[in-house]
């Protein structure tokens, strides 16, 4: 193990090392517990400059008014609508592709795997314009049709890498004895490589879960009102409404965040094998 | 499961069953290839096409040839623009070091340190856009933290977000925030996977602190700090949000990168160069591509050793 | 108002339930309340049309209008007049609502709006409200430091000097946005070279580097350069300045009508606030006054045209206009609309007396991609007034570029 097990030093470096942990994840998440902090704190403390100090009561009337004076609600379930069809479509596609390009030799094979490898990397502008034009001209712009479209398109590039390495590293023998067998393709695929492809499912869709949840650029984009944009979008849409009223940008702020949080905590172990898939091999 | 069903018509299912290792592949890869290809492959090329008309998005496109890009060439913007962009690329290099020490930080077998690095890894989860909103808060003069810990160390309230010496530092330090928890988390799980015996080895030959770190530790860490150098490359080339959101660009555009910029001259308040805005995204691929280029190279490498 | 309802009584059909879409961006309260209010009355009139709103942001609704325009146009959509609008009537996207204006008799309700609102011949929007851009001050401190409203610029010199010199910001501006910067720099134009320059300049029909521009900035840098304006402006927006002002640590915010309504709901008293016109720099130059006109449109494929056009009628309407600005705290477009004798509304409508010119505001005056480069010149000069000889060039350039 590196660095040395702290166990293994001196009673004091172990002290000193219980001390520094806590202090340092409060300076790191400095920011973070602000914000928090300025979620609950009445209007009154802004307005008399109580922007540190304890707040003089607990206000969480701050959430009521975000959902009852703003659309917020509205943006958190268009934010669902659009992010859960997305990882499910992606997800399934690369499943799909990702058994295509790592289980048959055919020409092209690699050439196919790499465009979908390097198509993951081009920077979003190159594809805002051409991609707004072909949503407004199939009647989708400002739906979220449109955008769940183009996320599973984008994000099967990701997730086409993801499961191809992911099978690879599967056994192939039952697959080779099961041809022998004359199994159809499609069954091989669907009864011996699925069941065993779940872990990849699991790890995959949380992680798509957070990258569609989080996405703002294609939202701005692609819709632009409270009947179709998620909660990003939404979010960056009140704070130009509520200016200066850091109370409720803050809350705003703080719901926005908490799905994707919720989502990790629940599935953490998945999250990161996920986000660290190729960190361990060559 | 009922698709092997449909072919077993007698004539369809024998040509079927004689071909099915060839149109197979095919077929599973027809949807995520269409998608892909309508989406992400035709539109690059597309936007190469806009970028050599003047088009406002809305009325008929005017064949411009280069002048979109020599237009480019004389305009300070797109050059703060890019400059912009390197300083991002340059500091944000930085989150893989920081990250490798908080990794090795946490890298403790003590109670708790399972929360401790969930904690510290926080930050990526959350979008951007929140980040964005949680630094405008960190920074705003009479209201954040920040101008409040420099006046009390006699600076006065210095507003960086208003300031063109500082906006793009302080935007970066915001982007730094969830890149360096990435780099970490990568880092963690490379640093669980070194070979034990290894490290014993080396410290029995008396190998200790950085020189470990420099001669065994990093060259086992190549695979994860590979993977960290890919994602921060690409993350600071990417970056948008965290700009739209803390600066629209300003004060004075001083905090622009091509990426924001192509947006504004696009799509924004008073943009709608779509023609303009495509020849500053089809520049910022090429760049782009520099680098894209190096990394499938180097996985292609892989490939054929593997 | 007996010949405006009629039109829409005359076009009403009978039988089936219309509807009306409107898509505008009136967030701020007292706008958001003055259009509920103007819904609440034409759903009245009409019981048959059900109206449904969509409020966007208003930085955010600059960007969207254009999406929806072309993508799903509503029925009704708020927008600026003057050049603001001609992007959207060249490309087909408003209709052209002439026999509207005839029908109404609008040019008789509208006479010195119909020029910014008619383009080749035609006239494309209902103009529902207008509001006079001027020094707002607080009437408690310039009694308390013994000033009196400054006339003319030395005076305005004068008295920035004394209220900086006792600790009192002159100015509060807040920049982020980028317009309020523009303000300042129309009225130094208008004041110094008339509306006839600003007019040429803002077509492209002059040049950034003419040494009359160079003029207006360097009066500009005498407010910018002992630091008369507050500090971190660029940091802030138009809103987040206002609380210096109420609580007066400045004492003169440039800026429309609309922001009395957010003074006062940052505390202050209508008897702390008072209006003054922009000072005259040269005597000899005639007044002129920035007022931006406030309109409705109608996209030419808004689906519901007809419930879209009577809509237009009902708002052109003089009752219906007075009942609005009132709430809203702004100014009636129509002439024959009564105004409310609050002392602002009052001093308001005086800036406009006895004027000839009115300007909209740079942002509707200059072509869309001018706006951007020009204010953004402006930001940065009351930031850093050293770089004006380089601001200036980029604007050439950009306007060259722009006429090609």
């Amino acid at each position: 193990m590196f660095p040395r097990p702290i166990s293994e030093y001196s009673r004091g470096y172990r002290a000193l090392y219980q001390v520094v942990l806590p202090v340092s994840l409060i300076v790191w998440l400095l920011p973070l517990i602000g914000i928090a902090i300025t979620s609950i704190r009445p209007a009154q403390d802004l307005a008399t400059g109580n922007y540190f100090g304890l707040p003089s009561a607990i206000a969480l009337g701050n959430y009521v008014e975000v959902f009852t004076t703003s659309a917020m609600g509205d943006y958190l379930w268009n934010s669902l609508r659009i992010t859960l069809p997305s990882v499910a479509g992606a997800v399934a596609i690369s499943c799909l592709t990702g058994y295509a390009l790592s289980s048959y030799r055919f020409r092209g094979n690699l050439l196919l795997f790499f465009i979908f490898v390097a198509g993951n990397f081009v920077p979003f502008q190159i594809l805002m314009v051409p991609v707004r034009d072909l949503t407004l001209q199939l009647g989708l712009y400002d739906t979220v049709t449109g955008l769940v479209l183009f996320h599973v398109a984008f994000q099967s590039g990701f997730c086409t890498l993801f499961m191809r390495n992911f099978i690879r590293a599967l056994p192939h023998e039952l697959v080779e004895s099961a041809r022998v067998e004359g199994v159809s393709e499609w069954r091989i695929f669907w009864y011996i490589i699925l069941p065993l492809m779940r872990p990849a499912i699991a790890a995959l869709s949380v992680l798509v879960f957070t990258f569609v949840w989080n996405d703002y650029f294609w939202a701005l984009v692609l819709t632009q009102g409270a009947g179709s944009q998620p909660i990003t979008a939404g979010l960056n849409a009140l704070n130009g409404q509520w200016v200066s009223a850091w109370q409720l940008v803050s809350a705003g702020a703080i719901v926005a965040a908490l799905p994707p949080v919720a989502m990790f905590f629940l599935m953490q172990k998945h999250f990161i094998a996920g986000l660290t898939m190729g960190a361990t091999k060559g | 499961m009922n698709r092997a069903s449909t072919f077993s018509k007698p004539g369809v299912s024998s040509i079927w069953r004689r071909n099915q290792r060839r149109l197979a592949p095919l077929l599973f890869l027809a949807p995520g290839v269409v998608m892909f290809a309508v989406y992400v492959v035709l539109p690059i090329f597309q936007s190469v096409w806009i970028s050599f008309f003047h088009w406002d998005g809305m009325g008929p496109k005017d064949w411009a040839g280069l002048t979109n890009y020599t237009d480019l060439y004389d305009d300070p913007a797109f050059w703060t623009s890019l400059k912009n962009n390197l300083i991002w690329m340059a500091l944000y290099l930085l989150a893989i070091p920081l990250g490798l020490a908080a990794a090795i930080f946490l890298n403790q077998n003590v109670t708790g340190i399972r929360i401790y690095k969930s904690l510290f890894f926080f930050p990526f989860v959350i979008s951007q856009v929140v980040v964005g909103l949680i630094f405008s808060w960190f920074y705003a003069p009479g209201i954040g933290l920040l101008p409040e810990i420099t006046e009390w160390l006699g600076l006065g309230q210095i507003a960086v977000l208003a300031d063109e010496r500082y906006v793009t530092y302080a935007v970066i330090v915001a982007g730094l925030w969830p890149q360096i928890a990435y780099c970490m988390i990568i880092y963690l799980t490379g640093l669980n996977n070194i070979a034990a015996d290894q490290i014993e080895a080396a410290r029995l030959d008396g190998a200790r602190g950085l020189r470990m770190l420099r001669y065994v530790i990093l060259p086992q860490l190549r695979p994860a700090t590979f993977i960290a150098l890919v994602v921060t490359v690409i993350g600071a080339l990417r970056s948008f949000d965290l700009i739209s959101i803390m600066t629209s660009g300003g004060p004075y555009g001083s905090s622009r990168v091509l990426s924001y910029y192509m947006y504004e001259q696009a799509l924004s308040e008073y943009g709608y160069q779509m023609g303009y805005g495509a020849a500053i995204a089809v520049v910022l691929l090429v760049i782009m591509m520099l680098f894209i280029s190096g990394f499938v190279w180097r996985m292609f490498g892989d490939e054929k050793e593997g | 108002m007996g010949l405006a309802l009629s039109g829409g009584v005359l076009a009403s059909g009978m039988g089936s339930a219309a509807s009306l879409v409107i898509n505008s961006d009136h967030t701020d309260p007292a706008a958001r309340e003055s259009l509920a209010a103007v819904i609440e009355g034409f759903e009245n009139t009409y019981p048959d049309i059900k109206v449904t709103w969509n409020r966007f942001a208003t930085e955010g609704y600059k960007s969207s209008i254009r999406n929806f325009l072309a993508a799903n146009p509503p029925d009704i959509v708020r927008w600026y007049a003057g050049n603001r609008m001609l992007p959207f009537v060249e490309a087909g996207l408003f209709a052209d609502i002439s026999d509207l204006w005839q029908q109404e008799e609008m040019s008789d309700a509208f006479p010195s709006m119909a020029s910014s609102l008619t383009y080749q011949d035609k006239q494309w929007a209902v103009p529902y409200s207008y509001y006079p851009w001027g020094i707002y001050y607080r009437a408690d401190i310039f009694e308390e430091q013994g000033i009196t409203p400054p006339e003319d610029w030395q005076a305005l010199l004068a008295a920035s000097r004394q209220l900086k010199d006792n600790g009192i910001t002159p100015f509060a501006i807040g920049s982020k946005a980028l317009w309020p910067a523009a303000g300042w720099f129309d009225y130094i134009n208008l004041r110094l070279n008339g509306y006839d320059f600003h007019m040429q300049l803002t077509r492209g029909e002059a040049d950034y580097t003419d040494p009359r521009v160079k003029n207006v900035f360097d009066h500009w840098a005498e407010l910018v350069k002992p630091g008369f304006y507050n500090q971190n402006h660029a940091a802030l927006e138009w809103q987040d300045a206002v609380p210096l002002f109420a609580q007066g640590e400045a004492a003169m915010y440039l800026m429309g009508s609309f922001t009395v309504e957010v003074m006062k709901s940052a505390g202050l008293e209508e008897a702390q606030i008072g209006l003054m016109r922009f000072p005259t720099i040269d005597r000899d130059v005639a007044d002129a006054v920035e007022a931006p006109t406030e309109m409705f449109a109608t996209p030419a494929n808004a689906p519901n045209p007809d419930s879209a056009r009577k809509f237009l009628a009902y708002v052109a309407r003089p009752d219906v206009q007075a009942e609005m600005n009132r709430i809203a705290g702004t100014l009636p477009a129509n002439r024959h609309a009564s105004v409310d004798d609050s002392p602002l509304t009052r001093q308001a409508t005086a800036l406009l007396s006895g004027v000839e010119s009115v300007s909209q505001f740079y942002d509707r005056d200059v072509p869309p991609r001018m706006a951007k480069v020009g204010m953004q010149g402006f930001q940065e000069f009351m930031v850093r007034p050293d770089q004006q000889a380089d601001i200036l060039q980029r604007l050439d350039q950009m306007t060259r570029r722009l006429y090609r």
